[in-house]
């Protein structure tokens, strides 16, 4: 028997006693492993399932896609890949394509109407993967029969079945199927647009598809055996970018589509770290209440000669137990919790995923737990060294105060930097890794300095008018050994989660939802050809609506900034083509135009006034009096896209509007309000222009009743079926829906730093259990009822949980507003009885905690507990 | 064995600083037994924790076989301790998460050596061989301070420390207390220091030191 071995025996005789106690240091940390080992398995599905499906979400071997049909020289390489090669022995390969545009689908039956996405495909698209349908085996019949399948959502939108005749412009086609599930599709999509697959030998029949419609063209190569998609790919990229057209691989899809996924599991994931932090909290304040119980103890021990580090390790050796069953816990909780994941997800992943436990996530997630439980329960364990062996002899010994101590220092830094470190390694990246660690210290902060301030406020200001039973329940908040501070910092984070998560969610859905004023449009019609335009007002006075403003839109692309001329793309430009820029490529904004807006494609209008949702910011207005009478004419940028371009007033912009070229100088600059369901524009022109300019009309009306909605698109449907209507109530709910699904998710991991909450509260109830026990009795001895004993405990519980409450609440709301003005850009409500509901529920939490783990107070007989003392 | 040369201890009490003991030498010789006796206040406990190395003095110096304490770290004392240290306290201290035969073990096994069969063999010594897995709080008063016994002598010590080991006991059991050890002091040959201000225990120490406001009034051995 060595020394080291009396640590591990007296630490496994010493934690047989105390189980009890120590159960609720391992409850702390099972929550927040249950919830990380969960979603970091699940992040570990997907990625095998992405790995596994990557071919057959792309259908393909090798992509080619653009905004409009293919120029001969894309035609001709898409030939050329699939050609056979006798000279190398290649075989041939096959292709297929696929072209998807918008359009209104009206079934006469029903009479219901509804905006689609049409994807018209040909050849023998997918080439991997099988696109399942009801009744089965159905998609092979697009290749003969002249008829669509359909995604279920449309069925239920338009109260359809399988056999009704669909209308999709002018052609009238009987639907086939129901689609059940497209590899590579995200399901909540098609609330947006329900997909109507149909084929396109069909797609004149239609009479949609004319000039100026919006359509995406895609062809879908599979390549001879043994050739290799990446390889082509590289070649072709960038002389295929300079078309404007875009080449993907199997491996593209499957690195996009794995790194985003990983990503969003390692976001999710820090939410389950929030929880497991709080259960480290939950440690540190578990043990040091452990070791205030266990002074005797250590004082004896000292005194029979164990040295410091050997009574820091008989408890580290507890703690770090705790730590290991705690996380061996989680992880079971978690890998069952992993189970229900896919439920939450349903509809959000393009992927279908296997649930299979992931030992690295499982490894990783209890690692984490026992080195939280670990760290956390060092630092109120340095406390052992200074404990007194004079101790056994004088009980009024005070624990030595030896200054300042280098060790907590070090200690309470590598808990600081150790905290950042899994973040980091949790988000995988450093930045937003020690952003998260500040936002979670700056919180904490904030919970214990409101803590401290009640503790100090209670003492300070003691109501001491109020009756002696509540006055006692206060006097507990503050009294020697109290756990204001830990419960508080506990309940109190998990609650500012929650609060901060239905904060930005109820604002940006708050976004979209129909001003109160009751004037703003809610139907927008777009696609319609300038001799159509009688026919639209025409359906509108069918149904009482007044002639609206009808907005042109141009399209054009900028030929040349100052004279300098837009080049295509050239190698090493990283930005796609036709992308928006991500975060990190508006980063770059400063270094000159980025590409994306010079090469992107301008929707355009002309006109004499600025719109309720545009302010100028800088140069004049043209008036209306201000026709053009030479180039170079007046238009007017939006702030950001001239930030984007580069440019300032008075400078020149050429464009290629449909190859003619205009020349125009920069005359003033408006700030957009994007948000609002209107026409906006990047660029505006002065009047006598682009009036002859190829051109298509847009209008907004706002029509309130649902019936009298779907007759205006039916009516549209029937006479000008090229006319697309979007119903703002549509994509609201789109919107809505998909904004729900993904705050349940969140919602859902951040509930577990509620339940570690809880159980911090159980533990810090419990941890105090003995003296309020010893106290109730003597109260009872004096003569208080079980009623006065109970109003006692209420007084504290409801302090605390009132307390913990609002600074949530209160913090919440400012993390909330901050997150809407600089993150969201969006304006900033406070939901007042939501935010009151989620105060009272807390309260009550807190109430319904500390009284039932107190029962046993209320129901001890005096004479009982005296006997035990 | 035990040395002391003008220990002195002060405490601030109230911002002031008290003096509990002043200038207080004294020798003893290895395999003595001696009381150290006086009113409550008189410095007899302060007295013994500086001898036993669990503080440190404000002035003067003691020895411990040799060993000067002050020259020792806090974890240095300790291991001293565990070498060569057996203690009894008034209120026993026994460790009440462990059963009697594991509060026996726990010095033996702070040094390394095996420790259940020595334990059983002390507390069959002390009486109490049946009750070796019973908890302290199982045991009564003079039963725990027997098991006490068996682990301040565990180790064998050269030197055993008792602060009032009779002091929560009836005389009767008391009386065993003190017989108990007093056998134990002649079959080892352990040095017993004993702080009482029990008049009958004193009485059986073979000298007696008498402190009264934290000086040296008598000193038998003198």
């Amino acid at each position: 028997m060595t020394p080291t071995a009396f640590v591990f025996r007296m630490a496994w005789r010493e934690g047989r006693a105390g189980r009890r106690r120590l159960w609720l240091l391992t409850g702390a940390i099972t929550a927040g492993v249950a919830a990380l080992v969960a979603i970091n398995s699940f992040t570990q599905n997907l990625r095998t399932a992405v790995a596994e499906q990557a071919r057959a979400l792309l259908g393909a071997d090798l992509s080619i896609n653009a905004n409009r049909a293919f120029t001969p020289g894309v035609e001709a390489l898409i030939d050329s890949l699939v050609a056979p090669d006798s000279a190398l022995g290649r075989a041939a390969g096959r292709k297929a394509r696929q072209i998807n545009f918008a359009a209104m689908a009206y079934v006469p039956r029903t009479q219901g109407v509804r905006l689609v996405q049409v994807r018209a495909i040909e050849g023998g698209y997918p080439f991997y993967g099988e696109i399942a349908t009801d009744p089965a085996y159905r998609w092979r019949a697009l290749d003969t029969e002249d008829g669509v399948l359909v995604d279920p959502a449309l069925l239920v939108a338009l109260n359809a079945r399988v056999g009704d005749t669909l209308a999709l412009g002018n052609g009238r086609f009987p639907i086939l199927g129901r689609i059940l599930n497209v590899p590579g599709d995200v399901g909540v999509a098609s609330a947006f647009g329900p997909r109507v697959f149909l084929p396109a030998r069909a797609i004149p029949q239609t009479g949609l598809l004319q000039f100026g419609s919006r359509a995406e063209y895609t062809a879908f190569l599979q390549l001879a055996p043994g050739v290799a998609a990446q390889p082509i790919a590289e070649k072709y990229r960038q002389p295929l970018r300079r078309e404007r057209t875009r080449i993907r691989t199997v491996e593209d899809d499957r690195e996009d589509l794995s790194d985003a996924l990983s990503r969003l599991g390692n976001y999710l994931g820090l939410v389950a770290l929030v929880a497991l932090l709080l259960g480290g909290l939950g440690v540190a304040s578990g043990v040091h209440v452990f070791i205030k119980r266990k002074l005797d103890t250590i004082a004896v021990l000292r005194c029979l000669g164990a040295t410091s580090a050997q009574v820091f390790g008989v408890y580290l050796i507890q703690a770090l137990a705790m730590g290991v069953i705690g996380s061996a816990l989680g992880a079971v909780l978690g890998v069952g919790v992993q189970q229900l994941l896919p439920m939450l997800f349903r509809d959000l992943l393009p992927v279908d995923v296997r649930v299979l436990p992931s030992p690295r996530s499982i490894a990783l997630g209890m690692g984490l737990g026992i080195w939280v439980a670990g760290i956390f329960a060092t630092l109120p364990l340095l406390a052992v060294r200074r404990v007194s062996p004079l101790m056994t002899l004088r009980r009024d010994v005070e624990p030595q105060k030896s200054g300042r101590d280098r060790l907590s220092t070090l200690c309470a830094l590598l808990l600081a930097t150790s905290v950042t470190g899994l973040a980091v390694i949790q988000v995988g990246d450093v930045r937003d890794g020690i952003i998260f660690s500040l936002g979670v210290g700056i919180a904490l902060l904030v919970l214990w300095l409101a803590a401290r301030g009640l503790i100090k406020g209670v003492r300070r200001w003691f109501p001491s008018r109020l009756p002696y039973l509540w006055r006692q329940g206060l006097a507990n908040l503050y009294r020697p050994a109290n756990q204001t501070v830990t419960v508080v910092l506990a309940l109190g984070f998990g609650a500012f989660l929650l609060a901060t998560l239905y904060l930005v969610q109820h604002n940006l859905l708050r976004q979209f939802r129909p001003g109160g004023s009751g004037s703003r449009p809610n139907l927008m019609f777009f696609d319609i050809q300038p001799p159509q335009l009688e026919g639209v007002v025409r359906v509108f006075a069918e149904n009482g609506v007044t002639r609206p403003p009808v907005v042109p839109i141009v399209t054009m692309r900028i030929k040349a900034i100052r004279d300098i001329p837009v080049k295509p793309a050239a190698p090493g430009d990283t930005a796609e083509a036709e992308q928006p820029p991500s975060a990190e490529g508006r980063q770059r904004r400063d270094a000159g135009p980025s590409g994306w807006a010079l090469r992107r494609e301008y929707r355009s209008t002309y006109r004499d006034t600025l719109t309720a949702t545009e302010k100028l910011v800088g140069g004049a207005w043209w008036g209306a009096g201000g026709r053009a009478a030479a180039a170079p004419y007046l238009v007017s940028l939006e702030t950001g896209i001239a930030d984007e371009l580069g440019v300032k007033l008075g400078d020149e912009i050429v464009w290629d509007v449909q190859g003619a070229e205009i020349r125009t100088r920069v005359a003033n600059l408006r700030e957009v309000d994007w948000g609002r369901f209107e026409t906006n524009f990047f660029a505006v022109f002065q009047g006598g222009v682009l009036e002859g300019a190829p051109q298509m009309l847009v209008t907004l009306v706002r029509v309130d009743s649902v019936e009298a909605r779907g007759r205006v698109q039916r009516g549209m449907a029937e006479r000008l079926p090229n006319v697309t209507v979007i119903d703002l109530s549509q994509i609201q709910e789109a919107i809505e829906g998909i904004l729900d699904r993904g705050a349940v998710i969140v919602q859902f991991l951040a509930f577990f730093s509620l339940i570690t909450g809880a159980i911090v509260l159980v533990g810090a109830v419990s941890a105090a259990r003995a003296q309020r026990i010893r106290e109730a009795v003597l109260l009872k001895t004096l003569g208080a009822t079980r009623a006065q004993v109970l109003r006692i405990l209420i007084a504290e519980y409801a302090a605390l949980g009132v307390l913990a409450a609002l600074t949530s609440v209160v913090l919440a709301s400012v993390a909330g507003w901050a997150l809407a003005k600089w993150v969201f850009e969006s304006p900033f409500v406070l939901p007042a009885p939501a935010l009151s509901g989620l105060t009272l529920l807390l309260v009550g939490l807190t109430l319904a905690v500390g009284l039932w783990n107190s029962a046993e107070i209320l129901k001890r007989a005096p004479l009982a507990v005296l006997r035990e003392e | 064995m035990l040395r002391s040369e003008s220990l002195t201890q002060t405490y601030l009490s109230g911002g002031r600083p008290l003096t509990v003991l002043n200038d207080i030498t004294f020798t003893l010789e290895s395999g003595g037994f001696l009381a150290i006796v006086g009113p409550s206040g008189s410095g007899k406990t302060t007295l013994l924790g500086l001898l036993a190395g669990l503080d440190r003095p404000a002035a003067g110096r003691v020895e411990l076989d040799g060993q000067d304490l002050g020259a020792l770290s806090e974890d240095q004392r300790a291991q001293l301790r565990a070498a060569k240290v057996g203690f009894v306290f008034q209120s026993f201290q026994l460790i009440p998460t462990l059963t009697a035969r594991e509060n026996v073990q726990v010095p033996l096994e702070l040094r390394g050596e095996p420790a259940e069969e020595r334990a059983q063999e002390l507390l069959d010594r002390v009486g109490l061989g049946d009750r070796a897995d019973h908890y302290p709080a199982q045991l009564s008063g003079g039963e725990q301070q027997r098991v006490a016994l068996a682990r301040a002598f565990s180790i064998r010590p050269q030197i055993l420390f008792a602060d009032e080991p009779t002091g929560n006991l009836d005389a009767k059991t008391g009386a065993t207390i003190i017989t108990l050890m007093e056998e134990l002091n002649r079959e080892i040959g352990t040095t017993l220091v004993l702080v009482t201000h029990d008049h009958d225990l004193a009485a059986r120490a073979r000298r007696t030191i008498r402190l009264a406001d934290g000086r040296i009034v008598e000193d038998t051995g003198a």
